[in-house]
């Protein structure tokens, strides 16, 4: 005969933590929705085709856009991806198969505390090792800053899923003879696919916007550029120019520059993972 | 009679524990042997010194010689050595992202076989080895490994394995996940395969080692206790210890 009493109370406390997980879960939901919803209304109106295709225009007079800075963000996080996926990717690989060892505790160690770098401290870095050298500020400093940034995330992401991955398969693969490095490429690898693909877009979205370490290497540009070798424009570093100015239009087009970079970071994402997971199998997952 | 597998005095470890104390032990060559014992006994480990899968935990370690074919396989390049000693494991392990026919494919493929003809050719066989070609011949590229029911994942490692051509079959615990009309096919699978390959099989399950094996092997604490023609080790066992556990004293 159960006691109705309990059953009451437990009923009661399964409504009451399941209410506050779900209250909870809508403040996170929330919060980001209510970002959103604000740039939309904010920007939405100036994100008109002039914005798109112009450069902006000298202080005083309206219209202008920002073309050339959302080139310029495409072009830095173009060549931000290609050095901080590679390495990232390479280093978590040897953290997940190899590490087990003194130089992997250091590479983890020393990783983590890259992750907490202050963004402005690398942009020094970026600064030192390449507009120095260089003696002029450029895309591919402004790159090389944000790879920095995206190493340490993508390396322990990839790591922490190729260790997802079940011992068996590893085992499955070293019985039939096929050799360790053939293994993490062939079979591990493609089993973390969908873990590492989601580290990468974390740690692209993560630098996506960041404004501080592009300021002393890609500088910013009012006009066009198209050479890794110049300054260049970013959404970021114009969204903050435009932002401190006192003119009401450029207030607009910072807003409408806060909405594409968005855009921008979602629309990669989501092509990204639409490219590689279609190749994915049908059945398995 | 022929030896496929001999071992002379095999020892092997985890970090600082000794789990077998040197074992010597001679594999009739395409004949089944079983290996039997309770939990923790080191069958398991046993089997995983004969293809060198032992030395993959980083902690591990043996000495002692094992033979296939009359060569050391600590001679040879490791996954040489497992691609003659093929291993199926305890839980089936198909590669989760490929498709069956892939599967099957995988150790010819990765290992720099990429001639279709001779690909599909070994894929078909193996999987008519591992009887399992009908059931999946129509959606050998449409379907991953994983889709399959534990039975049929079974039979896919093992289909897996045979494509290599190995000259002896390691079985750890095979069917010990399975239901018993799955581990039926499982064990005439191993009557099949024991016409042209040497099998060794470790079991919990003592009607198995009888059904599907010529010799039995008891280990007992890292201990080869008993090793000797099946019928002999559970009708007439020549050590108590080995009567004690066939007769469910202990274990």
């Amino acid at each position: 005969m159960p006691n109705r009493n309990i059953s009451l109370r437990r009923q009661m406390t399964d409504y009451f933590f399941t209410g506050l997980a779900a209250s909870l879960s809508v403040i996170v939901v929330s919060a980001l929705i209510a970002i959103l919803a604000y740039l939309v209304l904010r920007g939405a109106g100036s994100l008109n085709l002039s914005f798109l295709t112009q450069t902006p225009k000298p202080v005083g007079e309206t219209g202008g856009g920002m073309a050339n800075a959302l080139l310029g963000s495409v072009m830095i996080l173009g060549i931000a991806s290609l050095f901080g996926v590679p390495v990232g990717i390479g280093a978590g690989i040897y953290l997940a198969e190899y590490g087990r060892n003194r130089l992997g505790q250091l590479v983890r160690f020393t990783s983590d505390v890259l992750n907490g770098v202050p963004s402005i401290v690398i942009g020094l870095v970026a600064y030192g090792l390449v507009v120095l050298p260089q003696r002029h500020f450029s895309a591919f400093a402004g790159g090389v800053a944000l790879a920095i940034m995206m190493i340490p995330t993508v390396a322990r992401t990839t790591e922490e899923m190729l260790l997802l991955v079940p011992h068996a398969v590893r085992e499955a693969a070293f019985g039939i003879g096929i050799p360790q490095w053939r293994t993490t490429i062939s079979i591990t690898l493609p089993t973390a696919r969908a873990g590492i693909i989601t580290g990468v877009m974390l740690a692209f979205a993560r630098v996506a916007g960041e404004t501080a370490p592009l300021m002393f290497t890609a500088f910013g540009n009012q006009f066009w550029s198209f050479s890794a070798n110049q300054p260049i424009a970013a959404l970021p570093l114009q969204i903050f120019t435009y932002a401190i100015t006192p003119y009401d239009d450029w207030h607009r087009q910072a807003w409408a520059g806060a909405l594409m970079l968005v855009i921008l970071i979602v629309g990669t994402t989501t092509l990204v993972r639409f490219v590689f997971m279609r190749r994915m199998l049908g059945g398995a997952r | 009679m022929a030896t496929a597998v001999e071992v002379h005095d095999l020892k092997a470890w985890f970090g600082k524990t000794e789990a077998l104390h040197g074992i010597n032990m001679a594999v009739e060559a395409k004949h089944a042997t079983a290996v039997i014992g309770p939990s923790g006994c080191g069958k398991s480990t046993f089997i995983r010194c004969l293809n060198r899968m032992h030395e993959t935990n980083p902690e591990a370690k043996s000495e002692g010689t094992v033979r296939v074919g009359g060569v050391d396989v600590y001679e040879m390049p490791a996954v040489d050595v497992r691609r003659r000693v093929g291993m199926v494991f305890q839980k089936p392990n198909p590669f989760p992202t490929m498709t069956i026919y892939d599967n099957v494919a995988a150790g010819l493929k990765l290992n720099g076989t990429h001639n279709r003809k001779i690909l599909d050719d070994i894929v078909e066989h193996s999987l008519q080895q591992a009887a399992l070609w009908d059931e999946v011949k129509d959606i050998l590229k449409k379907q991953s490994g994983a889709s399959l029911s534990g039975g049929q994942q079974q039979r896919l490692c093992i289909a897996r394995a045979l494509a290599v051509s190995p000259e002896v079959m390691l079985m750890d615990e095979p069917a010990s996940a399975l239901d018993p009309i799955s581990t039926a096919k499982i064990e005439d699978l191993i009557f099949e395969l024991k016409q042209k390959l040497t099998i060794v099989i470790v079991t919990h399950n003592m009607q198995q080692a009888s059904r599907v094996a010529e010799f039995t092997g008891f280990f007992l604490m890292g201990n080869l206790i008993e090793f000797d023609k099946t019928e002999k080790i559970f009708t007439n066992p020549s050590d108590k210890r080995t009567e004690d556990y066939i007769t469910g004293r202990f274990g």
